[in-house]
């Protein structure tokens, strides 16, 4: 019992003095948990967000947005790549991951659960949803355990052309006919509550804030980071000259940051629970892929042990 | 019809190879056998992508009628596309996928080779750069073949029957009609009769390796390079043209 | 038969004269197929010109638990370093 006490207290001074922690160490199974929990749902949304955009990349309208598209899509597919491989440091393997995923055990962000109807919804979705996850990685390039970190400096490395090559889209578009204005303003109207909603729960009912905070796992609250968000689109939104579809929004002179309206919590918690407009189809998407993968992945093992075998029984002869 | 002309038609041919099949390897992107593969499958159409710009940048100047790249793209309906017959056909599973990649890419690395050294200097220096690129393409696909031909007995039997499927499309690959002549005798291009040999020794050796069984198939599909296409590539372009045909001369 | 492919750990080196470095991990079937993996998901923004692929199960890790005894001795050997010896300032190349 006293050990257990000397070792968490190790632990927590180590956080404290802003030392990694790396696989290996000693750390409590909360910690464990946690980080499993957080950087698997992390790679999942890399996973199933790679679904709406790549809707589109056999529709997207040029060569130059295309392969900007398909990079992008392929860098998320990479992004996931990278997570899960943090995560296995933490001693549980891909496949299992993946079947949470599968069976809802683990969830993904919600907001991948709403459809791209528009070409404008790619820019929507590059300059808001990978805005608000920008803001989230940045912070966590410098989360307390070390391989997480190290995946998210390279995240965050990589994804600096993603925003971009949203807010180009948009801009473009802007700057085009009447028919592309309103695409671009049906999409921020879309996308609007839903990129808000992506930093979670507000702190007063976020549930693992304050132990994840105390970990360094995260080092702003849910609140703080979605304030940061919207200070910094609003100005982006009007350059566009799109406005934002909120009623309530305004610039607090004295706070120095814009006010906002409620979200609509309701519609959170029912695409969380499942309920979104787009959670099976995700979810089935992803089943299938893996499903229909089962025997390519068998086909490679069984032929890497047979040349394996064939090596050993040439080395035999020899 | 002027020699430039005329070499804008042929960079036509190449450019469509390489948009079609970038188009199917990209439909794989998010549903991936696993990860891994996800990604080496983009990577190889983000390949193609560049290769079409440059090749249709190419056809587009020596037309000269200003048209770019997205104009021949997505501006052109069935009848004018000119890529062979084989890289439209549709994804199927991962084996119909890999073993059209393969017979593509055994083809597609012989002509560039040759094309490296092409009397065109402009096409020459998109050869080089494609060339690196196609090694790769067919070092990917050639593995693959061999992974699943000599496999699971399941996958040898998916990919055998992916091969009998696409065999009739490789005649056309290395049979000339009379634009590949002229392009031959100008030294633009490879004489395509001179390739058939080293193309079926290059796919028989890795089939041998694979456990595979060359297809007896007696006769060969052609049409796509004068635009007679199968009915797979109107509804490949219907999506691909989509906006630039829903919202005419519009800037995206 | 096992079924999943094997977890490899990645090193690449970014440029010649410096040393691999471990850069993340992933899955693959055989050897060949981790290199080529490691250069689609590692390298797609020419972060390197030259790969290792190690099976993870084939590396020995020495354990947190002997940190002490493996690397605190090493603390006061300070006669290893060169700042331990004085030598006058008008010295030089030394």
């Amino acid at each position: 019992m006293e050990k257990l006490h000397d070792l968490q207290q190790a632990f927590q001074a180590k956080i404290d003095a802003d030392e990694k922690i790396e696989p290996k160490d000693w750390m409590p199974d909360a910690y464990r948990k946690t980080l499993i929990r957080q950087i698997s749902q992390h790679a999942h949304s890399e996973i199933v967000g790679m679904l709406p955009e790549g809707n589109w990349i056999s529709r997207a309208p040029s060569l130059r947005r295309k392969v900007a598209l398909l990079a992008k899509v392929q860098d998320e597919a990479g992004h996931g790549l990278y997570l899960y491989s943090a995560a296995e440091t933490l001693g549980i393997d891909r496949e299992t991951l993946i079947d949470d995923l599968h069976t809802g055990k683990a969830k993904y962000s919600s907001i991948f659960n709403y459809p791209t109807l528009s070409w404008a919804d790619i820019g929507a979705i590059g300059w808001l949803v990978d805005g608000a996850a920008i803001m989230n990685q940045v912070m966590l390039t410098r989360t307390s355990y070390g391989p997480y970190a190290r995946a998210m400096v390279r995240i965050c490395k990589e994804e600096s052309f993603h925003q971009r090559q949203g807010y180009e889209i948009l801009l473009t578009l802007c700057r085009g006919s009447e028919a592309q204005k309103e695409m671009a303003q049906d999409a921020l109207n879309r996308w609007w509550w839903p990129s808000l909603m992506m930093f979670g729960p507000s702190d007063k009912e976020s549930q693992h804030t304050e132990q994840s905070m105390l970990w360094k796992i995260k080092r702003k609250t849910n609140d703080e980071l979605r304030q940061q968000f919207v200070d910094a689109t609003v100005p982006q939104a009007e350059f566009l000259g799109l406005s934002i579809p909120d009623p309530d929004l305004k610039w607090n002179e004295e706070t120095g940051h814009y006010e906002f309206g409620e979200i609509n919590w309701d519609e959170f918690w029912q695409v969380v629970k499942g309920n979104g407009p787009c959670n099976r189809e995700r979810i089935k998407a992803r089943i299938k892929a893996h499903e229909e993968g089962a025997w390519v992945r068998e086909a490679a093992m069984a032929y890497a042990k047979k040349r394996k075998e064939r090596a050993t029984a040439a080395q035999k002869v020899a | 019809m002027e020699t430039s002309t005329k070499l804008g038609a042929y960079l036509l041919r190449l450019g469509d190879n390489t948009l079609v099949l970038g188009q199917r390897l990209a439909e794989w992107c998010g549903h991936g056998p696993v990860l891994e593969q996800d990604i080496a499958l983009t990577n190889i159409s983000l390949d193609l992508f560049g290769q079409t710009r440059s090749l249709l940048q190419y056809a587009g100047e020596l037309e000269g009628k200003g048209r770019s790249e997205d104009d021949l793209a997505f501006l052109r309906d069935v009848r004018e596309f000119r890529n062979c017959l084989l890289v439209e056909q549709p994804n199927g599973d991962f084996a119909g996928t890999i073993a059209r990649q393969f017979l593509f890419d055994s083809f597609h690395y012989l002509l560039l080779e040759f094309l490296c050294d092409s009397t065109d200097k402009h096409l020459a220096s998109i050869a080089k750069k494609s060339l690196k690129e196609v090694t790769y393409h067919l070092r990917f696909s050639s593995e693959w073949m061999i992974r699943l031909g000599d496999g699971t007995e399941v996958s040898h039997h998916k990919i055998q029957a992916a091969l009998e499927d696409l065999w009739d499309y490789t005649g056309e690959l290395y049979t000339p009609d009379e634009l590949d002549s002229e392009m031959a005798f100008l030294g633009v291009a490879p004489d395509l009769n001179k390739l058939r040999e080293p193309y079926l020794r290059k796919v028989e050796a890795i089939l041998d390796t694979a456990t595979l069984r060359k297809p007896a198939s007696a006769f060969l599909q052609m049409g796509g390079k004068t635009g007679r296409h199968s009915e797979h590539l109107g509804h490949l372009l219907a999506e691909m043209q989509f906006l630039q045909r829903a919202y005419p001369g519009l800037t995206w | 038969m096992k079924k999943n492919w094997p977890l490899w750990e990645v090193f690449i080196r970014s440029k010649n004269g410096l040393s691999h470095k471990h850069v993340g991990s992933l899955h693959a079937a055989d050897a060949e197929m981790a290199i080529e993996n490691a250069r689609d998901v590692y390298t797609r923004r020419s972060e390197g010109i030259s790969i290792w692929v190690v099976e993870s199960g084939n590396i020995t890790a020495s354990s947190p638990n002997q940190t002490d005894a493996l690397f605190d001795p090493a603390n006061d050997k300070v006669y290893r370093h060169p700042t331990f010896y004085d030598l006058p300032d008008e010295v030089k190349h030394i």
